[in-house]
């Protein structure tokens, strides 16, 4: 439990810098808690950009063609994915909140390699400056879809050669962050810090960093191959030239299908934090939800031909994809289960960051059962490809990581920056993005099963009333972003000052000052119990 | 560092050329089995013979030998990774194009 | 050998003091490089399923004799890389330093050897997306694109390889790495012999199996 009161002058990691001085104390800095800030900031830049691009596709299709050309639009669904997949919601929680708190979390006072840790936030910068790039050069932005399905993406005259390099760059970012989790994880806990004594969180961290570490080269192969394929012609993906398309989409979601978890499981550990300090109970199932975490990463590797069913796969290999699909839904059900029974006979309380944790358990199951829906072979074949895809995958990524994304924000905002948020308006901005969220993809969900394909840039007349209604939806979200963000925007600046320990949490971060000084600990903590034990 | 972190062993030079020369050896071999036209099994044989020689290299130069289990553990996990996607991609390629094959 | 001391230290703050989480780390590099080689790898094995008779004719083409050259120099450069680790340990930084250079001259020899095979085909106009290629067997066209391409990441790996074990000889020289902090030129080792281990399967999947 935070004993200790720190009023004594320490300096916090805000004002001391190290050797540089100004903006350069930032960018080349090596202190994890001001890189997982330069995350923070720089991932909520692409955020915007791409909340801005999925707000013009949807003004598109209230009144297709009166806004935005068929190229353009093809375009913006592209960058769209690309910007908020490769550059929000992977890096997102992981490199930001990751960095932040894993080597507090474990007692330590800097990840196992902090050189290599701000090398992979110039990476990532890099790369995402390289797919920001292709937007703008001539030839014009990528329009193949975010995923850059051959042989289309071969063919193609727009940037898609410089946007894979951009990716290419950020999945090493990726890579150097798992790596350097992981050896953390192993090396740097405090004297006492055994492995089932480890917040929830960093059990979701390692699973998600070994995900990070054997999944991703896939992915950078496969984009060296487009590029190779663009630039020489070696034909690995061209049917003229013996090459199999299929094995393109084998190769993508090999990675990208691991990726879907790599986004998720930070969320899961977020929200495993959450619940037990605003229910003041440890939580239901230690064991069960640290395993969960690292069974959603094992399962999570192997399913990934279910993205494939309609492409041409063989029969046996569409059925046991199917089959091991369904498998992931039982981790993810222990989790969900784990974290309601936590709060039975708790002494719940009800603030923001439980807000949004209730937000994430409703539109994750959400996501989780229209994923079982999918996952069925017979049904898949009806709604692959339509907007019951969107809708299920905005349920998981934006419903799941971001809305978890966003209860970590707000849970961790006082430590991180030692002010304390409008707490009114967290509330007002919550209800205002849950309604606004439910409305923009719950209409596609109902789109997806009229028929309504995805990717279209005109469709029948039919399909126009939920077309306005998630139109409607996507500007009361937009309005709730507005509200929660100009809120923690004002508290960086106004906020009152934030006690040491806000929310009563008993994990060490909470035993430091807010915001924590730049060595974390004066002296190494000595753990003697688990992590959430409340009086 | 203090002297106890550093490991003792992997000092003897003799080791290293003993695994060299089953290192070339092996190659002799396998490019002797190559030349012997044992079609059936001459990829096998080659995929085995090459396994050898990685376990070779991995055993006594990379010194897994001396390392500790827990990276061994690791190393398991990345094969079992691969061999798994392998096999996977073979459930779809096996039953479309390797069963009945057409030039 | 388990190691306390620098747990309970629990600071890496500005000079990176953990020798197995170092090399824990370089293994773990190791592992994302097996993944991305395996994809080329898995490539290989599905596309040879599918044009098996146009693999093995354009496997004879290959020149087995340099092929096994390329081997055995990567098999002795890479004794030459643990045999200067252990003269380090041992305290012999000369011998060290000149293990080192005898690594970096195979690892060129290599990619000369490598230059005078591409250039070989090359001038026989077979490269991805040439008209004498284009003109074969779609199984021979994938056969030789795998062969650049995988041949030619690992020739860049070689590439990179030689550039680390340069810096590492002049790191020895001026005691940067030495008897007590070896463990850049340990990884830098794991990092060669793992492409070591590579050729190892290169060499069979292109030059024997005809």
């Amino acid at each position: 439990m935070p004993a200790e009161s720190m009023t004594t002058s320490e300096r916090s990691y805000l004002q001391e810098g190290g050797r540089f001085k100004g903006v350069f104390s930032w960018i080349f800095t090596t202190d994890h808690k001001r890189i997982g800030i330069l995350y923070l900031a720089s991932i909520f830049t692409f955020f915007s950009i791409g909340v801005i691009i999925g707000l013009l596709m949807r003004l598109n299709l209230i009144e297709p063609g009166r806004f935005i050309s068929e190229r353009t639009y093809n375009s913006l669904f592209t960058v769209h994915g690309v910007i908020q997949i490769f550059l929000f919601i992977i890096p997102g929680i992981p490199a930001s909140f990751g960095n932040f708190f894993l080597p507090i979390h474990l007692g330590a006072r800097d990840v196992a390699f902090p050189r290599l840790n701000i090398f992979s936030w110039w990476l990532y910068i890099s790369g995402g400056a390289l797919v920001i790039l292709s937007i703008f050069l001539p030839g014009g932005a990528p329009d193949t879809g975010w995923t850059f399905y051959a042989p289309y993406s071969i063919r193609t005259t727009s940037n898609v050669s410089l946007a894979a390099s951009g990716i290419f760059i950020v999945g090493f970012s990726s890579i150097l962050t798992g790596l350097n989790f992981v050896t953390t994880i192993h090396r740097l806990r405090a004297p006492g810090m055994t492995w089932f004594r480890m917040p929830l969180f960093i059990w979701s961290l390692y699973a998600t960093a070994w995900t990070q570490i054997l999944a991703t080269p896939v992915l950078a192969i496969t984009l060296l191959l487009l590029i190779l394929e663009r630039s020489f012609g070696i034909g690995f993906f061209e049917p003229l030239k013996g090459g199999d398309p299929i094995m393109f989409e084998h190769l993508f979601w090999m990675y990208s299908h691991p990726a879907v978890y790599i986004m998720i499981l930070p969320a899961m550990g977020v929200v495993s934090e959450i619940f037990p300090v605003f229910s003041r109970k440890n939580i239901f199932g230690y064991k069960a939800v640290a395993f969960s975490s690292l069974g959603i990463a094992f399962f999570g590797y192997l399913v990934w031909g279910h993205h494939m069913f309609t492409s041409g796969m063989s029969d046996i290999s569409r059925v046991i994809f199917s089959l091991i699909t369904f498998l992931v839904a039982v981790p993810s059900g222990v989790k969900v289960f784990n974290w309601i029974a936590t709060m039975y006979k708790g002494s719940v309380r009800v603030d923001s960051p439980l807000l949004f944790c209730l937000a994430f358990i409703f539109l994750f199951s959400i996501a989780g059962l229209t994923g079982l829906i999918i996952g069925t072979l017979s049904l898949n074949l009806y709604l692959h490809g339509t907007y019951f895809i969107v809708g299920h995958f905005h349920y998981t990524m934006f419903g799941g990581a971001g809305f978890g994304f966003f209860a970590g924000l707000h849970y961790w905002f006082p430590k991180m920056f030692g002010r304390m948020f409008n707490e009114r308006a967290a509330k007002i901005a919550w209800l205002i993005m849950f309604i606004g969220f439910n409305i923009l993809y719950f209409s596609m969900f109902l789109l997806g099963l009229q028929g309504m394909p995805r990717r279209y840039f005109q469709y029948l007349p039919q399909f126009r009333m939920n077309h306005i209604l998630s139109t409607v939806g996507s500007w009361i979200l937009a309005a709730g972003l507005l509200i929660m963000f100009g809120n923690l925007i004002r508290a960086l600046f106004r906020g009152e000052k934030a006690p040491a320990n806000p929310w009563g949490g008993s994990t060490l971060e909470w035993t430091l000052p807010s915001p924590p000084g730049r060595e974390n600990f004066r002296e190494t903590p000595v753990v003697r119990g688990g992590p959430y034990t409340f009086e | 560092m203090s002297e106890a972190i550093v490991p003792r062993h992997g000092l003897n030079s003799r080791p290293y050329l003993l695994v060299w020369i089953g290192l070339v050896a092996l190659t002799a071999a396998t490019v002797t089995v190559a030349r012997l036209n044992l079609t059936a099994f001459a990829a096998l044989i080659s995929i085995g013979i090459a396994t050898v020689k990685a376990g070779l290299v991995l055993i006594f130069f990379m010194h897994l030998k001396y390392e500790p289990l827990i990276l061994k553990v690791m190393l398991g996990i990345a094969l079992l990774a691969l061999s798994l996607i392998i096999l996977l991609t073979f459930s779809d390629v096996w039953y479309r194009w390797g069963a009945h094959v057409h030039p | 050998m388990r190691n306390t001391v620098d747990r309970n230290e629990g600071s890496i703050s500005e000079k990176h003091l953990d020798y197995a989480g170092a090399k824990m780390g370089m293994w773990i590099f190791l592992f994302t490089e097996i993944l991305f080689f395996g994809g080329l790898f898995l490539l290989y094995s599905v596309y040879r399923v599918k044009y098996l008779a146009d693999f093995h004719s354009s496997a004879s083409e290959l020149d087995i004799v340099l092929g096994t050259a390329n081997t055995i120099i990567l098999l002795t450069s890479s004794m030459f890389m643990a045999l200067s680790i252990s003269s380090l340990r041992k305290g012999r930084k000369g011998r060290s330093i000149l293990f080192q250079l005898i690594t970096i001259g195979l690892g060129v020899f290599f990619l000369v050897n490598k230059y005078f095979e591409w250039s070989a085909h090359i001038h026989q106009g077979i490269y991805p997306d040439s008209p004498v290629l284009l003109d074969m067997a779609r199984g021979r066209i994938i056969f030789f694109s795998l062969y650049y391409v995988m041949t030619g990441l690992h020739g860049l790996h070689v590439l990179i390889g030689v550039a680390i074990i340069a810096v590492m000889a002049a790191f020895t020289q001026r005691e940067t790495v030495s008897p007590l902090d070896f463990v850049k030129l340990e990884n830098t080792g794991l990092y060669w012999h793992f492409v070591d281990i590579v050729w190892i399967y290169l060499f069979p999947l292109f030059y024997l199996i005809t």
